[in-house]
């Protein structure tokens, strides 16, 4: 196999534009050769998903990264860590993690990586433009850029999106290029509930999707057009954690699909899924561990992290009678500080709503161990919160999940 | 000694011997492998409680979440991960768990991509022997 370097990939090799740089790209060149790659692209961003400390060896590398005297050579955000650095009081896991989680955190600051920590970089000022080349870690921020954005991502992970931050540069296959982009699974809602707001629908289709699409692009038909962004969020969230989705195409609503036939690029789709309102129904109970009437511990919010739009819903379902347990809202730090400018903190506060920026409850040891059910408005949370956390999950609308905490058990509305 | 000898493809290079073990499905080392102890863990995987420690681990395919380089990595480091890898597809989280312990660690830990071909007669040994260097590789039943 024969890797096409442009002189500047030469350049990275040699050294020339430094050792952490010429690191990275030989990194790269290896990465690129695994996965059939012949050439590399400009990207204009990075967004590093490795700011969450599992081990030593993520340390290590940051920090050889710094002994080196690199530096990102683009625009590069951080998604979250394993400490909330603005509220580190809520941190419960050991002094160790605690300290090794900020080290790590901080290590990515000194390479030049913005202090963003949040799992939804598009909610931000570094929300990349359509059709831009980046390279991005987070899988809820690699469907979302791809395909609500129309941004071109693949699924980089552990140490290789850093890499791409360092050089500047990512391996030309996959999402970059303009023909495997098309939709190769054909997705038909043909009913859905009639009680349900479409938040809860996109959850129930994104799990769907993810479970049953593999490896193929979906095109999906029969969305409603009223869907907003923190629907097609939600969706994008609930498809990578239960599958491997990194690009989905919703006909009439996402850019690269105006129409089926545009999403498809002229392919037959290899596959065919027609989903009614029973099946989504069923895909929405089985995010729940536990029955309606259960007992509940905590409720988490914003996974991925709330928008600032999902917190002026929040806002009045909180009037009236203070819940009997805590709401835990995750949420970058500069919508924290939107919210405060806003004046919500102090009634977030008094309905017993903790804030957590930084990081998420359901990658941190932010509740109390005990703590049994977990009630939530995310798809994603409700995957992955039983194996992170060991805890019972409950999944529910937000208007739901604001009505249990009120009553400490698991309402249906 | 090595009877046979069969033509591979670098992924990762470096030398290793050791016993295999067969991987029946697909494992995703993050959430499936503990890296302090180089168990396998996934509750759901027809060899848990297995562990890859210095065999020649021998899976087709990957699978799962790209965090799954920084546990190869993690185990790598701490003596727990297996003596080589061989598999039928290329595996980026794979390959760059490999190469990172190697840059990081100097710890050599192959990657080859075999023929599928060839696959069976592999996995029937009990050891195996690789040599993986930049041109080309070598998998030999010993």
């Amino acid at each position: 196999m024969f890797l096409d370097f442009s002189p500047f990939d030469r350049e990275l090799v040699e050294g020339v534009h430094g050792a952490g740089a010429a690191f990275a790209m030989r990194l790269l060149a290896r990465f690129a050769e695994a996965v059939d790659a012949r050439s590399f692209i400009d990207i204009e961003a990075a967004h590093v998903d490795g700011c969450l400390y599992h081990g030593r060896a993520s340390l290590d590398f940051v920090e050889r990264m710094i002994d080196l005297g690199g530096k990102v050579r683009v625009p590069t955000t951080l998604n979250v860590g394993s400490v909330d650095l603005i509220h580190p009081e809520l941190f419960r896991g050991t002094e160790e993690h605690a300290e090794n989680g900020t080290r790590l955190m901080r290590a990515h600051v000194e390479l030049g990586c913005a202090r963003t920590f949040t799992c939804a970089p598009y909610q931000s000022a570094w929300r990349p433009r359509f059709g831009a080349q980046i390279a991005w870690g987070e899988s809820n921020a690699i469907a979302f850029a791809n395909s609500v954005i129309g941004a071109r991502t693949n699924r980089y992970g552990d140490f290789i999106d850093l890499c791409c931050a360092m050089t500047g540069r990512a391996p030309a296959y996959g999402l970059h290029l303009t023909e495997n982009r098309a939709a190769r699974a054909l997705v038909e809602i043909a009913s859905i509930p009639d009680d349900w707001d479409l938040e809860r629908l996109a959850v129930a289709v994104g799990h769907t999707i993810g479970r049953r699409c593999g490896g193929l692009i979906p095109a999906i038909v029969g969305l409603p057009s009223a869907m907003n962004e923190d629907d097609l969020k939600a969706l994008g969230a609930a498809a990578a954690s239960s599958g491997a989705v990194a690009l989905f195409h919703a006909v009439g609503l996402t850019p690269e699909a105006p129409d089926l036939e545009t999403a498809c690029g002229r392919l037959a789709p290899e596959l065919r899924l027609r989903l009614t309102a029973e099946d989504l129904r069923e895909a929405a109970r089985s995010l729940s561990s536990v029955a309606d009437g259960a007992r509940l511990s905590a409720v988490s919010l914003g996974t991925p992290h709330f928008s600032i739009d999902q917190f002026a819903r929040l806002m009045p379902l909180l009037d009236g009678e203070p819940p009997l347990i805590d709401i835990f809202v995750n949420c970058s730090r500069a919508t924290l500080d939107e919210v405060r400018r806003r004046g919500w903190e102090e009634p977030l506060k008094a309905a017993r709503v903790t804030l957590v920026a930084d990081t998420c409850v359901y990658v941190s040891a932010l509740m109390r161990a005990d703590v049994g059910t977990v009630m939530t408005n995310s798809g994603k949370c409700a995957y992955y919160a039983p194996g992170n956390l060991g805890v019972e999950v409950a999944y529910g609308s937000l208007a739901e999940c604001v009505a249990s905490a009120r009553a400490g058990m698991v309402l249906r509305l | 000694m090595s009877a046979r000898a069969f033509d591979a493809v670098t992924l990762v290079p470096g030398a290793a011997s050791g016993p295999i073990l067969r991987l029946d499905e697909p494992l995703s080392f993050w959430g499936g492998l503990d890296s302090a102890t180089g168990t396998i863990i996934d509750r759901l995987h027809p060899q848990r409680g297995a562990s890859v420690a210095g065999r020649m681990l021998m899976m087709p395919g990957g699978r799962g979440s790209s965090s799954g380089s920084a546990t190869l990595a993690e185990a790598l480091r701490l003596g727990k991960g297996p003596a080589a890898i061989l598999m039928l597809e290329r595996d980026a989280i794979v390959v760059v768990g490999a190469m990172v312990a190697a840059e990081l660690y100097g710890l050599a830990c192959p990657v080859a991509l075999a023929d599928g071909r060839e696959w069976e007669a592999l996995a029937a040994a009990a050891r195996l022997a690789v040599r993986a260097c930049l041109g080309g590789a070598t998998i030999s039943i010993e």
